[in-house]
């Protein structure tokens, strides 16, 4: 069987959560690999092992400071010794970035926001915000980009036997990672793509302050928190908590929009979640043209009250 | 000019290494002697206020009407004649698509763009990425680029991957996802948006970098632009002049291959209801009953 590569992506040196998704879809195409890269990488090699790597392609080294490249350097010395069918790689701009570059250095074809992988190895990916279904083939070593939450099950488990790769040869010109700041907030409400349940606020909520009312509904729910483009562009919340078109797209089994009118390109990230709750004042907004509940009403008195009915449910 | 014009962008990693070292004694000398050029890759994209769709014969983007620059793409313009109006700066604006994307390169030049380079050959219809950075590559290796700036992703592809790509194919350190960007002696820093905060990044030039839609508001064209637009050049650049083989080009020869289309139907609307001072607990109700909370 041919391998799969995988970009391992790790957090203080253990595999972050998408890789065992990650490895459940390179299982479908062959036999799952793992490629990892930084300081530690050969002492992940018994984790990966466990989540069904049968390789382990490891470049140790302190590379933290070059963005992307490394990463690409090492999945094309590991293209070199595994001759794999395909590379799957995961959906944050870093693995993107990796993936598209590796594509080009090895021949083969970049597959984006990949959200499902056939045994023939044909890609289903959505255009136009769900508004279209696609399914690509891939010639040369495909290298598939995988959304986050897209593939069931796992990969069984393997040996995870260690092969080194020798990377500190590679001359490409980078940019330097001066410094990294993580959003104190990085709270633990589950990320948007992860979510079951997603709940976001737009320019309705006002300003800022008023915002925490979004924060609230959304811990009451355990869901991820989103807002639309004027929420963010107004300052009530963080850039990457965005849904749209030129935000994240979500399709969680259910979505609340709260104050937002459901312009096109909000539409476009949010439309194929499974069950769509709208609450705005003017009963003409598009957004209620897709909601399966909608309520015609002021969100300051709708949303605290169905906190409160939320709350009773889950105590009593 | 500065140092590094007279270079040209290549793959192979003897001139990549005499790139950085020519860069690094622009950096020591104190910063950029002369005029710096930038390349801005603009792309006309189906309007997104419009019934965007996919052709099912083509199984292509239908491209016969609304299109408009990606709003993106102004951005990046708007941030290269940022560049050009704090130290002295070449702004050309380079487009791949139909003949109608002339449209779109007029735009960019109204708004202060100086020249525009148009890819334009019917052989290139339904590239994928890995062609379009190929094409783009081929159109800019020789022309002394400081500086090139894209947008993050097209509102129609998504793909996100052509400023990786191109960068991979020019030997260029790319900077990318930037929300900031800071082009000073020779060094371009930026903030690059991750899914949890941001990193911050810097390169000397020659460099790549790709913004997102927090970088800067476009400005409008004046009049005297949109007049000034009329009389820029435009490059016209064909298949041939960029020494891509035919067997290489178009969706014919893609790397991918889209096999089928499936639109999705619209959505029915639901139950609407107007509160009534109980709708927060109707939801409440309507949400268990269907398990959902
Ligand atoms: C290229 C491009 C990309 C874009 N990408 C995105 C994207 O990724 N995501 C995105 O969201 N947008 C995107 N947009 C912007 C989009 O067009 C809209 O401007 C935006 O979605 C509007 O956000 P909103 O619904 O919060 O604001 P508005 O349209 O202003 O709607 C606010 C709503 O709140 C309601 N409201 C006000 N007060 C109350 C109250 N007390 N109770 C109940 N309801 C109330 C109002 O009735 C109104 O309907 C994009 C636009 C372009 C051109």
């Amino acid at each position: 069987m041919t391998q799969v590569l995988v970009l391992v992506e790790t957090a203080d040196g253990a595999p972050v959560a998408a890789t065992a998704e990650q490895f459940a879809a390179a299982a479908i195409l062959g036999e799952p690999a793992a490629v990892v890269v930084g300081k530690d990488a050969s002492k992940a090699a018994g984790a990966l092992g466990k989540l069904g790597a049968v390789k382990v392609y490891a470049a140790d080294g302190d590379f933290d400071a070059r963005l992307v490249t490394p990463q690409v350097a090492a999945l094309a010395a590991a293209v070199e010794a595994a001759k794999p069918s395909a590379v799957i790689v995961g959906s944050g701009p870093d693995a993107r970035e990796a993936g598209a570059r590796l594509a080009v250095r090895v021949g083969g074809a970049y597959q984006s926001d990949v959200i499902g992988i056939s045994k023939d190895a044909l890609v289903t990916q959505q255009a136009f915000g769900g508004a279209f279904t696609v399914t690509a083939s891939g010639k040369g070593v495909q290298v598939i980009s995988l959304r986050e939450h897209s593939i069931e099950g796992s990969a069984p488990a393997a040996a995870g036997e260690l092969v080194k790769l020798d990377i500190s040869g590679d001359s490409t010109p980078f940019a330097k990672i001066e410094s990294k700041q993580t959003e104190a907030t990085a709270s633990e409400r589950p990320s948007l793509q992860a979510a079951d349940i997603v709940v976001s606020g737009g320019r309705g909520l006002g300003s800022k302050e008023k915002f925490a009312l979004m924060e609230e509904l959304a811990d009451t729910l355990g869901a991820a928190l989103g807002a639309s483009r004027a929420a963010v562009d107004a300052g009530y919340c963080e850039h990457n908590m965005q849904v749209g078109q030129t935000g994240t797209t979500v399709s969680p089994n259910l979505y609340i929009a709260v104050g937002i009118s459901g312009a096109i390109q909000h539409l476009a990230g949010m439309q194929s979640s499974k069950t769509i709750v709208a609450i705005n004042k003017d009963p003409n907004v598009p957004i209620f043209d897709i909601a399966d509940f909608g309520i015609v009403g002021d969100l300051f008195q709708v949303v605290p009250q169905f906190i409160e009915a939320v709350k009773v449910r889950k105590n009593g | 000019m500065c140092p590094a014009d007279n270079l040209q962008f290549s793959r192979t990693s003897n001139y990549i290494a005499m790139l950085q070292s020519i860069t690094f004694e622009v950096r020591i000398n104190g910063g950029m002697v002369g005029m710096m050029k930038i390349a801005v890759l603009v792309k006309q994209v189906p309007d997104t206020w419009s019934d965007r769709k996919i052709d099912p014969g083509t199984k292509r983007v239908d491209r016969s009407k609304d299109q408009v620059i990606d709003e993106i793409n102004e951005k990046a313009v708007e941030v290269a004649l940022q560049v050009k109006e704090a130290q002295d700066a070449e702004v050309v604006v380079v487009t791949m698509g139909p003949s109608s994307a002339q449209d779109g390169l007029r735009k960019m030049l109204a708004m202060g763009a100086d020249s525009g380079i148009h890819i334009v050959d019917d052989a290139f219809g339904g590239s994928d990425a890995m062609q379009t950075s190929a094409a783009l590559a081929a159109a800019l290796k020789d022309k002394g680029f400081d500086l090139v700036v894209a947008g993050n992703e097209s509102t129609d592809g998504r793909t996100a991957a052509v400023p990786a790509m191109l960068a991979e194919r020019l030997g260029l350190a790319q900077l990318t996802f930037l929300r900031t960007l800071e082009v000073k002696n020779g060094v371009a820093t930026g903030e690059r948006l991750l899914p949890n905060g941001n990193a911050t990044v810097s390169a000397a030039l020659p460099a790549l970098v790709s913004v997102t839609e927090q970088i800067a508001e476009a400005r409008y064209p004046n009049f005297k632009g949109i007049l000034a637009a009329k009389k820029k050049p435009i490059e016209s650049i064909a298949l041939s002049g960029l020494g891509i083989d035919a067997s290489q080009a178009g969706g014919a020869n893609s790397w991918s291959v889209v096999e089928t289309v499936t639109p999705k139907p619209p959505r029915e609307g639901g139950t609407i209801i107007k509160d009534d001072g109980t709708a927060g607990q109707q939801l409440a109700d309507y949400l268990a009953k269907a398990n959902l909370i």
